[in-house]
């Protein structure tokens, strides 16, 4: 997801939160990932805004995108100079209404924003993972999810949100643990990533590792890191995320601060400048194995396969929630089609499934900004599914 | 709610599944959903509605009507409902047989475009009608067929396609009052609402 969200005072902030960790497999029994490999112990970096009722059927699991982390909204400090990822959505009086769901947000497993990652000291050697760590899924991100919700006291989430690749841990949720899930709201996401996702995530790895500094990833403590690797891979992803028109409306041809030509290679343009930008704060704040590891989970993500032999339908039969499945005209990652391939496998299936696509000029980075028509239909859906899941009427 | 929904909802059992083909807003779903007990879904092309009808907390794709209908398996549901949509639709025939593939029952009305007033006009003024139910000038609108009542009953027997009920009503579209026409409807009814039943072998 892209840095330039800014949180909009759409309603009420949760106002001061704080990171949580929650450890598993401290034991040396973790998790065994899709690949066979043992990881052990798994941290995650959590975070929950509001309060878990007392028959525990509130809490809401918000998913977070590529790059995102656990905290979704609110404020670390006062000084803090910006809320949570998705603060325009989480909060008193907002969709995620905090005053009556219990919100909770977790890093993903092979992050680096406090979730066990590339980053972490492995046990067996006492040194980072670097390439070492193993590579995980879409799945083991869930079912790491799962062992804290259960550690949470929550038997059954109420629902499931997320966007982009929060998107497919949203799916993977609700084909995975279908007695465990009442609702999904998947947006701006796929079942599968179309082989221009992948080239686009693959020419980002490639730019890793082509710099000298990656070191085949082992270079933790030597004060180097492939920053400029790093930065050209968030600025291909950062291109990805916006669209034709937002690039035109934002930038256009426009120079950055000159009025001619420079001849040479410097940022002539408003956009070279924005993208160079975008690349060097990432690297203050991003872990460049991290971003290899992550990319690649969502490479590896099918869900017709993994679930279905082949067959999205078949996938789609283990599942029993209500969806809400939503794309935005201009994404071209994850086009409307393959949104609307997931909702053709769920009909089929005879599952309840509403979907919009919603007109958003911004590419696929609408899911993050001020929307009211998103806040109305998730708000709406999610009030549906209070009266119908929670009533006890399933 | 318009008075050709209430004829239509009065006809659906309580605790049915309906498919609502065009749903607009989803004024009838939600009434079937609240009042009938109803598992509604519906299919609405224009994103402002569908969102709308999404946000009241219906089950509502936003869709073509004719791609969407063909991803339900067969007799899913108990009705089908096309609502004032006919005269819009490309392929009248292959949707009243998808219609009739996913569900038992179809209720189809449209406005009837042999009403008295619109032969008056023709005749006395030679122009092309505009009424309050077809209220768009030849030029801009969506309306690509006209259908008489008289043709419809028609068009069914040419399908093999039962019809089961039938009522012509006189109102005009926004209102939710309006009267059954039995004298002589494909004159003096603005709109045909009829149930069809699966097609004779």
């Amino acid at each position: 997801m892209s840095e330039y969200v800014d949180g909009l005072d759409t309603g009420a902030s949760v106002g001061r939160v704080e990171k949580q960790y929650y450890t598993f497999g401290e034991d040396g029994q973790g998790i065994v990932l899709d690949s066979g490999r043992m990881l052990a112990p798994v941290t995650l970096a959590y975070e929950t805004y509001g309060s878990l009722n007392a028959d525990g059927s509130n809490a809401i699991l918000v998913t977070h995108a590529l790059t995102g982390d656990s905290h979704a909204a609110g404020y670390y400090s006062k000084e803090d100079p910006k809320p949570g990822w998705w603060d325009i959505m989480i909060g008193p009086g907002k969709p995620l209404d905090t005053n009556r769901f219990f919100i909770i947000c977790a890093n993903v497993i092979s992050g680096c924003m406090g979730s066990t990652g590339p980053g972490s000291v492995n046990p067996a050697t006492g040194r980072e993972y670097g390439m070492e760590f193993p590579v995980v899924t879409i799945g083991d991100m869930v079912r790491c999810q799962r062992r804290l919700i259960d550690h949470l006291g929550v038997d059954r989430l109420l629902a499931v949100v997320g966007g982009s690749v929060g998107g497919m841990q949203v799916l993977e949720w609700s084909v995975r643990y279908p007695d465990r899930v009442c609702a999904a709201i998947p947006m701006a996401t796929t079942v599968k990533h179309s082989a221009q996702a992948i080239a686009f995530n693959e020419v980002a790895r490639q730019a890793i590792m082509a710099d000298p500094k990656w070191n085949h990833g082992d270079y933790y403590g030597t004060g180097e890191r492939p920053e400029l690797g790093l930065a050209v891979a968030r600025m291909i992803g950062h291109i990805t995320y916006l669209s034709d028109e937002s690039m035109r409306r934002k930038f256009d041809r426009r120079l950055q601060d000159r009025c001619e030509l420079s001849f040479d290679f410097e940022a002539d343009f408003q956009v070279e400048s924005y993208l160079r930008y975008q690349g060097n704060k990432f690297v203050e704040r991003f872990d460049a194995n991290a971003f290899l590891f992550l990319t690649k989970a969502a490479d590896y993500f099918n869900l017709e396969n993994e679930y279905g032999n082949g067959s999205l339908v078949a996938a789609f039969s283990r599942a029993t929630c209500r969806y809400l499945v939503l794309s935005f005209t201009s994404d071209w990652l994850y086009p409307t089609y393959q949104s609307r391939m997931m909702v053709k496998a769920m009909k089929k299936n005879g599952l309840d499934v509403s979907f919009c696509e919603l007109e958003a000029p911004w590419g696929h980075d609408a899911f993050l900004l001020p929307n009211p028509r998103l806040d109305s239909l998730v708000t709406g859906f999610l009030d549906r599914i209070i009266a119908e899941c929670v009533s006890g009427d399933r | 709610m318009r008075f050709d929904l209430q004829v239509i909802a009065s006809w659906i059992e309580p605790g049915s599944r309906v498919l609502d083909l065009g749903c607009s807003t989803g004024a009838l779903l939600a009434h079937l959903k609240h009042e009938k007990q109803v598992q509604g879904v519906g299919v609405e092309i224009d994103e402002n509605e569908a969102g709308e009808a999404i946000a009241k907390g219906l089950t509502v794709i936003h869709g073509d009507i004719y791609e969407e209908i063909e991803d339900y398996p067969d007799s899913h549901f108990d009705y089908v409902l096309l609502s004032q949509t006919l005269q819009q639709v490309y392929s009248p025939e292959r949707l009243i047989h998808q219609m009739l593939r996913v569900g038992d029952r179809c209720i189809v009305s449209f406005p009837n475009f042999t009403h008295v007033k619109n032969r008056f006009q023709m005749f006395f003024t030679g122009r092309a009608p505009v009424s309050k139910e077809l209220p768009y000038q030849w030029y801009d609108t969506p309306n690509i067929r006209v259908i008489p009542i008289a043709d419809f009953r028609r068009f069914c027997r040419r399908l093999h396609v039962p019809i089961l009920k039938e009522v012509a009503i006189a109102t005009h579209h926004h209102d939710s009052k309006g009267r059954v026409v039995s004298f002589m409807p494909n004159l003096f009814a603005t709109f045909g609402i009829f149930l069809l039943g699966k097609p004779e072998a």
